[in-house]
């Protein structure tokens, strides 16, 4: 029968039933009008007739049926437990994986913000050409650009500025207690447009708008309302300092709006207005938001809008003269060259959902196949149990069960089983994806999501399980399915084609298994190049000690600081930098050669203390350290790639260049290794370092704001030392406070974070998928080999060798591995292309990335396998043919 | 399973030739048919001949079509197909050259 008249009858069984019920009961007719007893007549049909007379006659059938049907699928699962616990299990952990991995999903990027009309809301970016050459989007918006936009789009649009939501020190109290809260400035209209009301108090205004510094006022988020004061309402009217800025705390924010940015809860909205950057011309620091008016259609008037806006923005920035000051022509056309995009901003705009997309893309495809995989499993567990109560089908068909009635059996069986695997998997499912988030981002600024059960997920695990009760279902019910009349009366079946069905989910199994695993290990190997990238300088006992300074301070204090650390107990050496290595923040400068216009590349550059090479373990190539009396400018140490790039096949050492046209010049002291600046992926950039001490033209010392102290400690653990040090500084009562402390090593550690999770996840579902697999294999062998005992005892009987035998039941399966191990191969290939963007240093071609998954699946189908030889080889003919 | 197959080669046989001669009948009027050619000698019951109709049909040896009868209901009534009358023919030789077998034993022994 082919597969197509097997769906039809399944679809069509009612009326093939009615058919063959219509038929007997004209030949019942027939019979009596040719003058046989009625009774007689119908009892010729024997009990196949009279079931199907009674279920016709009762009226609340089918729910009865359903029910005694649940209650033998139950029996069944009962029967066989350890089976059926194995069954739930896999389930269970593919379905509660596939529900976390779509609450993160849907969370971060599909979510839309708890605001009215998220749907008419867009944000706004530039893309352009970076000053290397690669295409770059800048979502980033000087104020006063913003304010010209803003009334140019006044008539059908309302647009709406918001800053990142910065992790700012902020104090409550005048001592010097310190803490740390994400701060976001917004323009007066957001609330309003937004359509939201506060909790308590009043919201920022579009009043609020009126001037630089005119609204000291803050708004604090329900959520930090909550956990940093209790929800107290005398909150109202306390004052905050931030900098030397102090804010009044004018109302709470609505419960569950957190601000724009997914993966990071805003605590404090301030106005717009407050930022010293917000009078500046040249400093792009907001995000742009437009929301079109009511009544606006979005089809014709965003792009009139955009020609519109990207041409005020083009006549501003080409007339702003501290914009472009000193940039070359080249780098002024390339700066200017840029195109307006508008990108629908519903769900929120963040760099979590930038860097994070991808990511879980994969992980969505890792636990779909590894919910795959325990579906195939438990569906050919269900398969070889069905193949087992063959005699009982065929009981149920000769006493007139139909075909519907089969299929709602064995749907009811497999529906029983989700449902048990599905409240597993809901437990596991909450406990995961916020632990999944938890791993998101370093430890002292976690990523922060609302991840609520609401009707999205649970729609989604409904759907969920009526996907995987059709999985499981399908094979058995198409089976029954395919049952004709003719066999149906007979009780007849073919007892190869369970055989060939598991045989082809097999295959199935192991492509998708080789898939989880090929990715998983391009995963996992990209996550250790990455770790064990040589460094270039020592993260051992390096604490790191953030200070600012509120009123900037003279070097001279900071070295003092630094003094009077590096006398504390416990302390090896002390140096300062300007930032961190690895700390995310890198800045470049233009660099040019005796007078000459600046290079097209730019380098990055560092401010250090003398000491701070030594300090870091960073060696000298050739040259010295900077001394005490070096200042910047006049002194500087560069790195090899610099070296080459502006000096290529020279001796810096005693050459000078200049930071930009017309600048003083900076005298090259020492060349040192390439160490990574600000990112571990990132090749080698050409990176300067000048002195910390900087002087301004008329040699006047320049003061400091922020920088950080590099402490190497005597202690193995250098947060050992973290309270005492920074009460010392906080006692000096010089106007330096410590902001953050970090390690080194942490900061090395955040790098990879994202490259850890991914690997550390993959690693996790290529286990899963491949003990799946390899149980499946086991099971599907140990049926085989049980259907053919017969045939192997005649075998060994007849004379045939163990060799033989071994043949006999591998060969069945090894061409099966195989081609599943091919198509796994063809799809990771494919796969691999669309998140090539996630490897580091490995190619989806290297061999080793080929030679593992085949090794692991060629491994775990020889342990599979074993068990099913070894029982092949211990039967014994004689028992076979006594008892067979 | 010997023994079935036989006894189905043989009905199969009855269906076909009786078909043959007298198309479009419906299932009661091929018992009845059987049954009255062999003077009651050979029965076929209703709980083989329909599996029997149903398997012939599905292996297209003869076609079934739904009729209206005069009382209202409908009848399911069956003719030969071409490859059904090829079918006949192959059963007919066999079926004679069973008989001649037997014969010749029944006389030898």
């Amino acid at each position: 029968m082919s597969i197509w008249s097997r769906i039809s009858n399944a679809l069509h069984g009612e009326r093939l039933n009615r058919e063959i019920d219509e038929e007997l009961q004209s030949h019942i007719e027939e019979a009596i009008a040719s003058g046989r007893d009625p009774g007689e007549a119908r009892r010729a049909f024997g009990s196949a007739l009279r079931a199907r007379e009674a279920s016709s006659i009762r009226v609340a059938g089918w729910l009865e049926s359903l029910l005694a049907d649940l209650r033998f699928g139950w029996r069944q699962l009962c029967r066989n437990k350890v089976a059926s616990a194995a069954a739930v299990l896999s389930l269970a952990l593919g379905i509660g994986c596939c529900v976390a991995a779509f609450r993160l999903i849907d969370a971060l990027l599909w979510r839309p913000l708890p605001i009215s009309n998220s749907s008419g809301l867009y944000f706004l970016s530039r893309k352009l050409t970076g000053p290397e050459g690669k295409p770059i989007e800048d979502g980033y918006w000087a104020t006063p650009d913003f304010n010209l936009m803003r009334d140019a789009a006044k008539d059908q649009a309302e647009l709406i500025a918001i800053s990142s939501a910065d992790r700012t020190d902020i104090t409550w109290s005048t001592d010097d207690d310190m803490e740390k809260a994400h701060v976001v400035y917004v323009s007066g209209n957001m609330f309003p447009q937004f359509g939201l009301e506060p909790e308590l108090g009043r919201l920022i205004a579009p009043v609020d708008d009126r001037g630089p510094g005119l609204a000291p006022y803050a708004v604090l988020s329900w959520d930090y309302w909550n956990h940093r004061f209790g929800r107290d309402p005398r909150v109202l009217g306390r004052s905050l300092q931030i900098g030397d800025q102090t804010f009044e705390i004018i109302g709470v924010g609505p419960r569950y709006f957190t601000g724009t940015e997914k993966g990071t809860v805003t605590d404090i909205f301030l106005p717009l207005s407050m930022n010293r950057f917000a009078a500046l011309d040249s400093v792009t620091w907001h995000h742009a938001f437009l929301m079109l008016k009511p009544g606006v259609n979005p089809d014709t008037a965003l792009e009139s809008l955009r020609q519109h806006l990207s041409a005020v923005s083009y006549s501003f920035e080409a007339d702003c003269s501290t914009c472009l000051r000193g940039m070359t022509q080249p780098n002024i056309d390339r700066y200017l060259n840029k195109t307006l995009v508008f990108s629908p901003a519903g769900a929120g705009i963040s760099d979590l959902q930038k860097e994070y997309r991808r990511l879980l893309g994969v992980l969505g495809l890792l636990v779909a196949l590894v919910l795959l995989i325990a579906c195939v499993n438990v569906a050919n567990m269900m398969t070889a149990q069905a193949a087992a109560r063959a005699q009982e089908m065929a009981l149920r068909i000769s006493i007139g069960a139909g075909r519907r009635r089969l299929v709602q059996l064995i749907l009811s069986q497999s529906a029983l089983l989700a449902l048990l695997a599905s409240v597993l998997g809901a437990i596991f499912a909450a406990w995961s994806a916020p632990f999944v988030l938890s791993l998101i981002n370093p430890r002292d600024n976690p990523a922060r999501l609302d991840l609520p059960a609401d009707w999205r997920v649970l729609l989604f695990g409904f759907g969920l399980i009526l996907l995987v009760v059709l999985l499981l279902g399908l094979l058995p019910a198409l089976r029954a399915s395919a049952v004709r009349p003719v066999a149906a009366l007979k009780g007849g079946e073919d007892p190869h084609s369970p055989r060939r069905l598991m045989r082809g989910a097999i295959a199935l199994q192991v492509a998708f298994c080789f898939l989880v695993l090929f990715l998983s290990s391009l995963f996992v190997a990209s996550f250790q190049r990455l770790e064990n990238r040589p460094l270039g300088f020592s993260t051992d006992r390096l604490l790191l000690l953030e200070a600012v300074a509120g009123q900037r301070q003279l070097p001279v204090v900071w070295n003092q600081t630094a003094e009077a650390l590096r006398a504390a107990p416990g302390v090896n050496s002390v140096a300062i930098s300007g930032w961190p290595l690895l700390g995310r923040i890198r800045i470049n400068s233009d660099v040019s050669i005796i007078g000459a216009p600046p290079s097209p590349t730019p380098a990055w550059f560092l401010n250090v203390s003398p000491g701070w090479l030594s300090t870091m373990k960073i060696p000298l190539v050739s040259g010295r350290d900077f001394r005490p009396e070096d200042t910047s400018p006049g002194a500087a140490i560069v790195n090899e790639t610099f070296a080459e790039t502006f000096f290529p096949g020279q001796d810096p050492i005693g050459h000078t260049f200049e930071r930009g046209a017309n600048q003083p010049i900076n005298k090259i002291l020492a060349v040192i290794p390439d160490v990574p600046y600000d990112d571990l992926r990132e090749p080698n950039r050409a990176v300067f370092y000048v002195p910390f001490d900087e002087i301004d033209g008329k040699s006047t010392p320049k003061a400091v704001d922020f920088a950080t102290f590099t402490i190497h400690t005597d202690a193995q653990d250098p947060l050992a030392l973290a309270g005492s040090l920074r009460q010392l500084i906080a006692q000096r009562h010089n106007g330096l406070r410590v902001s953050n402390i970090t390690t080194q090593l942490d900061l090395v550690r955040d790098q990879t974070i994202r490259e850890r999770l991914l690997a550390m996840l993959a690693g996790f579902f290529a286990v899963v998928a491949l003990f799946l697999a390899g149980i499946g294999l086991y099971a599907v062998l140990n049926y085989s080999v049980l259907q053919r005992r017969r045939e192997i005892g005649i075998r060994m009987a007849i004379g045939s060798t163990r060799t033989s035998i071994v043949h006999l039941v591998t060969l069945d399966v090894l061409p099966i591995v195989a081609l599943g191990g091919c198509a796994g191969g063809a799809l990771g290939f494919g796969a691999a292309r669309y998140v090539a963007s996630l490897f580091y240093q490995v190619k989806a071609t290297d061999t080793d990335m080929i030679a593992l998954p085949t090794g692991a699946i060629l491994l775990t189908a020889l342990i599979a396998t074993l068990p099913a030889v070894l029982r092949a080889l211990r039967t014994d003919p004689t028992e076979i043919l006594r008892n067979g | 399973m010997a023994k079935t197959d036989a006894l189905q080669g043989s009905l199969d046989l009855l269906v076909l030739k009786i078909l043959s001669r007298r198309p479009r009948l419906h299932g009661y009027a091929i018992m009845a048919a059987i049954a009255g050619t062999s003077g009651e000698v050979l029965r076929a019951e209703e709980g083989s001949l329909y599996p029997a109709l149903y398997r012939m049909e599905e292996a297209g040896w003869i076609r079934a079509e739904w009729i209206k009868k005069g009382s209202g209901r409908r009848a399911r009534i069956y003719e030969l197909t071409a490859a059904g009358k090829k079918q006949l023919g192959v059963e007919e030789s066999r079926w004679q050259s069973v008989v001649l077998a037997i014969n010749r034993v029944l006389r030898e022994a």
